[in-house]
């Protein structure tokens, strides 16, 4: 628990660090707001409409894609440590997992979820994923 | 009281004001916030459980990637505020629709966890050190409980098709 | 009570001063090395040699003026910086030094902590990191940092599948997640990881270059398109938070590597015995070396490499990285049950 209490202790020193700095720094420097400079940055020009459009579902697509992996490798990491106990037998468990989550995968990269456009080639396969 | 009880008390006492904060807010992303919050407090209290492996995976999977993907989908979706199309005088229970079946869920839920907490007892207690250890998690895991892992993988691959089939564009493929 | 809590706290102390003092200075040293690539002499006017620009850096900083722009969130916009820093920092807690040492007559450990999860922690961490940019962009309400932080996100998210894939043969191989542990299974074992994993460590660089967004992998920032990235609408001190956590992030990624692959604190060859005269220089003397060398490559790197197209950058952590990190995985599987 003494190492953890470190990490505690880190993470306030850390942040404490951060927020004093912000807090120093608003009092250190001027303060002369102008609707010129408090507008958002689009070059120079006035800025046009509102920046919280929607988005492509392709990064939805990568954020499950992600997570999906994450839970697979979150099962790996007690296998690696294990597998001295465990042999061949716990090796070819893994192995079928590993096997079902490629399936997976080679299907996510044939439906073109993994591609974001650029050359011809991706561009023609990438049909049926929307942008 | 001892440093390790202040903890405990301190961790739950976050997670469940953060909990409550997260239904309570209109703002999405302010609710995501308060529950990656609440995840962290979750993660310190596994800790105190002398349970470090779930406690990382806690913020590795939770905090880490599901919100990641909340975070994702709200900024995609852009919804700035919660749609309120009920009438706010009305008790929850009365309003028609998702909501008259949202309030009953929380019904259940709270019976049903009433009802764990006051029948939990003695069972389910490990022996000193059986979560410690990420090896002894891995060696349970891949003899007592090899089927639900492989189970496990074929639900994750059936979200991964899902997904896919999801973000696929109408009228094509 | 020495023990418990006043050598941890001033251990903490000193690495988190330590670190904001190396990152101020790791900006001073790629402007030099970057200006040194292109025959130019880089910072010459604070202090001879300018070793004094950091100080100026942070003065200047100190004093701007802090915008929030009128559209902002404004707790969001002031969270984000601080949420990027903070991960960047406590990351150090499970970094060893050192071994156990004998100071004044105490033993004392070159490391803050040894939790038996250190190298999870460290994933753990490296996960959270990722909500600086991604609430950057959101709270700015700006399109540019809204483009830049979206494509980050994904970009590290990519990424991290790759590395923490590739890190569960690392695992594999020492049989411990304690990053003291990995070390000492590396002298036992009588080899450095980077011998015996290499495409393992291959690819934890690329990954590491990629999740501190570091060129060829910077599009987060790629001037030309996002001008500033998820960052365009900071400025004074909340901007130099991110600028800070992106240097502290790579010495966070060197030393890492440094821990897995080139055997932490050890000298070359460490079961040698005719290299055994290597011991006389201190254990953290080669820690540092060793990192140094790496945010060497870093610099080195974007002094060399053009930047990579972001459909370039997907296929490469997709199609590239994941498959090898999974080869990699299952061959060293296969060899280390072999083995036993």
């Amino acid at each position: 628990m003494q190492g953890w209490l470190s990490i505690l202790i880190m993470i306030a020193l850390g942040a404490g660090f951060a927020l004093i700095s912000v807090v120093l720094s608003s009092f250190l420097g001027p303060r002369k707001p102008t609707p010129e400079k408090l507008a958002p940055y689009e070059c120079g020009m006035p800025p046009v409409g509102d920046a919280r459009e929607r988005q492509s579902v392709k990064f939805y697509l990568v954020a499950m894609i992600f997570l999906l992996f994450d839970i697979e490798i979150a099962f790996l990491y007690p296998w690696a440590m294990a597998l001295r106990d465990l042999g061949w037998n716990g090796f070819a468990q893994v192995l079928l997992f590993i096997a079902l989550l490629l399936a997976g995968y080679v299907y996510v990269w044939r439906k073109g979820a993994l591609d974001w456009g650029g050359d011809q080639a991706t561009a023609r396969r990438r049909s049926t994923i929307g942008d | 009281m001892a440093p390790e009880t202040l903890a405990f008390y301190a961790f739950g006492a976050v997670a469940v004001v953060a909990s409550l904060l997260v239904i309570a807010q209109r703002n999405p992303i302010y609710s995501v916030l308060l529950l990656i919050a609440s995840f962290g407090a979750l993660s310190g209290l596994y800790v105190l459980l002398d349970a470090p492996f779930v406690a990382v995976i806690q913020i590795i999977v939770y905090a880490g990637a599901i919100m990641v993907l909340f975070l994702f989908v709200v900024m995609l979706l852009n919804a700035p505020h919660e749609e309120t199309e009920y009438d706010e005088r009305v008790h929850p229970l009365l309003r028609p629709g998702p909501m008259r079946f949202g309030a009953l869920l929380a019904l259940v839920l709270a019976g049903e966890l009433s009802w764990a907490l006051t029948r939990s007892g003695d069972s389910g207690r490990f022996p000193a050190g059986a979560v410690a250890s990420v090896r002894a998690i891995g060696r349970s895991l891949f003899t007592d409980y090899a089927f639900p892992f492989e189970v496990t993988s074929i639900l994750i691959l059936v979200a991964m098709v899902g997904a896919v089939l999801l973000a696929r564009r109408e009228g094509r493929g | 009570m020495v023990d418990t809590l006043v050598i941890p706290l001033l251990k903490i102390v000193i690495v988190l001063n330590a670190t904001l003092v190396a990152v101020t200075y790791m900006v001073l040293l790629e402007r030099k090395v970057i200006a040194w690539a292109q025959s130019r002499l880089g910072p010459m006017r604070v202090g001879p040699y300018g070793i004094l620009q950091p100080v100026a850096d942070a003065v200047k900083l100190m004093i701007k003026e802090d915008i929030t722009p009128v559209r902002a969130d404004k707790w969001v916009f002031t969270a984000a910086p601080i949420i990027s820093m903070v991960p960047a920092l406590i990351v150090y807690a499970v970094i060893p030094f050192g071994p156990k040492i004998t100071l004044f007559g105490r033993q004392v450990s070159l490391y803050i902590t040894d939790i038996n999860v250190g190298l999870l922690y460290i994933v753990s961490v490296a996960s959270v990191g990722v909500y600086g940019i991604i609430l950057a962009g959101y709270a700015s309400n700006s399109k540019f940092p809204l483009l830049a932080s979206l494509r980050a996100s994904a970009q590290l998210i990519s990424y991290e599948v790759a590395v923490t894939l590739t890190l569960v043969s690392v695992i594999l191989m020492a049989g411990t997640l304690s990053m003291v542990g990995i070390v000492d299974a590396q002298y036992n074992q009588h080899v450095w990881y980077v011998i015996a994993q290499p495409v393992a460590f291959v690819l934890v660089l690329i990954g590491g270059l990629a999740e501190t967004n570091r060129a060829p992998f910077d599009l987060p920032e790629a001037e030309q398109e996002l001008t500033g990235g998820f960052h365009t609408e900071y400025s004074g001190m909340r901007f130099a938070l991110f600028f800070l956590a992106e240097y502290a992030n790579m010495i966070v990624v060197s030393s890492v590597v440094t821990t897995l692959f080139l055997g932490g604190w050890l000298p070359p060859f460490p079961n040698t015995p005719a290299l055994h005269f290597l011991y006389a220089i201190p254990s953290w003397i080669w820690f540092f070396l060793k990192s140094f060398f790496f945010l060497y490559v870093f610099i080195w790197v974007r002094a060399t490499l053009p930047r990579y197209r972001y459909d370039q950058l997907m296929r490469l952590g997709w199609k590239v990285l994941i498959p090898l990190a999974i080869l990699n995985l299952v061959v060293t599987g296969i060899v280390k049950v072999m083995l036993m």
